[in-house]
């Protein structure tokens, strides 16, 4: 095993592009330290980020919050500001694990991870948010739901980090998200799901119902155009169009897309009540 | 392999080691620094059995790569003060004790800062140490007594 330990960013983009093979980020280690001792590790080289400077900012501005590579769950939790301005972020990082997980754990690495139950993925990509990848080449931004492309797959290069995450702030008049796993913490998610509604209209996200973590997109037309609903099982027969749930070790596709619909359709039931418009 | 060169802060103290490149922080705190108080449950970042205060912060040493701490800062259970240990030890909070260097550590780490249950419960920060023992209660019970020693119920010489 090899370890690259840059301490600038140039360097640790440099290093991506050595001849001897492209080395494996490595952030808060939260996924890759998990089947490390099972490994065979003597053939792997890390790009160590730990020490790469200026990647662990959190700054809110007027327009925009920007989260910086190595910027953690528990840094989020701790900047009042931004957790105020995005509640469902803030939500998100206390769901992701336990305290241990979200003092390493990176919003960057929860992306680049790939994973279809990611939470702090749901949370961002109902909010809009945009990943800036920067390679030798270039820097580009990626909308973060036309970033990923099947599972564990991305538009990312393997010359590219990811260096930040942009969330524009909007003015929100609804923000919801909920998780269901098989204790409230320290759980992978069964089913997440998040929405939004701003004056964009409505977004719509879901975790762990398709091979990455996406927008339901017929579901937020529907939205959009006014539709209501009287049955989870409306809810369901659109949902069909957005997602493709499947039967694994945590759950099985029927449970996940009946807890999905049902989830959706009492919550927007409230907003139907006297006390609950948006 | 070569062995990796590494120098950091342990319970107060400078260390300076030479740790294969692959050990986890709780390896090298076990093997090479013989402070086993540090226990390895699920070795997968579940458990917590394997917390310690990395620059001030609880992590799971088990998911932290060793070349990560270079020149940073590490407290074990081993540097725990006596006021953190003492209540737990008669409140049932241990039974086999498996769990219990984890819990110790996040209940001094939660005493250090009191600011962070004003907005999330003892229970949600205690979550990521599992017990098979006790059942919770007495570890909640247990943790809560030493935050606020006023507040056991039936707890002994706690009066101030
Ligand atoms: C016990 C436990 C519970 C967990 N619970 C949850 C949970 O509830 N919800 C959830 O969503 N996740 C959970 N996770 C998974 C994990 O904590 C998150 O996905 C976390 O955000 C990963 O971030 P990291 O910095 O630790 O990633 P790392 O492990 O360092 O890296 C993860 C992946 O991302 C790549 N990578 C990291 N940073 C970059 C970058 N800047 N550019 C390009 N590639 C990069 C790495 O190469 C690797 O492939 C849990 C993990 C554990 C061990
Ligand atoms: S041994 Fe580290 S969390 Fe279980
Ligand atoms: S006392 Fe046995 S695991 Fe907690």
């Amino acid at each position: 095993m090899k370890v690259l330990q840059p301490d600038n960013l140039a360097e640790a983009l440099r290093l991506l592009v050595e001849p001897d093979g492209t080395p494996v980020p490595i952030a808060g280690g939260t996924d890759l330290c998990v089947h490390w001792p099972a490994r065979d590790l003597d053939n792997t080289r890390f790009l160590d980020l730990s020490r790469v400077a200026g990647l662990s900012r959190l700054t809110l501005t007027h327009n925009a919050l920007e989260i910086g590579a190595r910027t953690t769950y528990w840094d989020l939790i701790c900047a009042a500001d931004a957790a105020k301005a995005f509640p469902l972020l803030a939500q998100a990082a206390r769901l992701v694990g336990a305290i241990q997980i979200q003092t390493r754990g990176t919003w960057a690495g929860n992306i680049a991870n790939g994973s279809p139950a990611a939470d702090g993925v749901l949370a961002m990509m109902v909010y809009g948010a945009s990943v800036v990848l920067q390679s030798v080449r270039e820097t580009r931004e990626v909308p973060l739901d036309e970033f990923f492309t099947g599972y564990k797959q991305s538009v990312r290069r393997p010359d590219e980090l990811i260096v930040a995450i942009r969330v524009p702030r909007r003015a929100y008049t609804f923000e919801w998200l909920a998780k269901v796993g098989a204790r409230r913490a320290q759980a992978i998610s069964k089913v997440g799901v998040a929405m939004t509604r701003s004056e964009n209209g409505w977004r719509v996200a879901a975790n762990s119902v398709a091979p990455h973590v996406c927008r339901c997109r017929t579901l937020e037309a529907a939205l959009n155009a006014g539709r209501t609903f009287t049955s989870p099982q409306e809810v369901r027969s659109l949902l069909s169009a957005d997602v493709a749930a499947i039967t694994d070790l945590r759950s099985t596709a029927e449970y996940r897309e009946r807890v999905l619909s049902r989830l959706i359709f009492y919550r927007l039931a409230e907003l139907d009540k006297p006390s609950g418009h948006v | 392999m070569t062995d990796l060169d590494l120098s950091f802060t342990l319970n107060g103290k400078p260390v300076r080691l030479h740790v294969r490149p692959d050990a986890r922080l709780l390896d090298v705190l076990r093997y090479d620094c013989g402070c086993t108080g540090t226990k390895e449950g699920c070795g997968e970042g579940e458990c917590g059995a394997c917390t310690v205060l990395l620059d001030g912060l609880p992590v799971n040493s088990c998911l932290v790569p060793a070349f990560q701490v270079a020149g940073r800062s590490v407290e074990t259970v081993e540097a725990v003060a006596p006021e953190v240990t003492g209540p737990l030890n008669r409140t049932g909070t241990a039974q086999c004790g498996a769990c219990s260097p984890g819990i110790v550590v996040m209940t001094r780490w939660l005493r250090e800062h009191p600011e962070v249950l004003q907005d999330a419960t003892l229970r949600q920060f205690m979550s990521g140490n599992l017990c098979r023992c006790t059942g919770y209660d007495s570890v909640i019970s247990g943790v809560a007594s030493v935050l606020d020693p006023k507040e056991t119920a039936g707890g002994e010489g706690t009066s101030a």
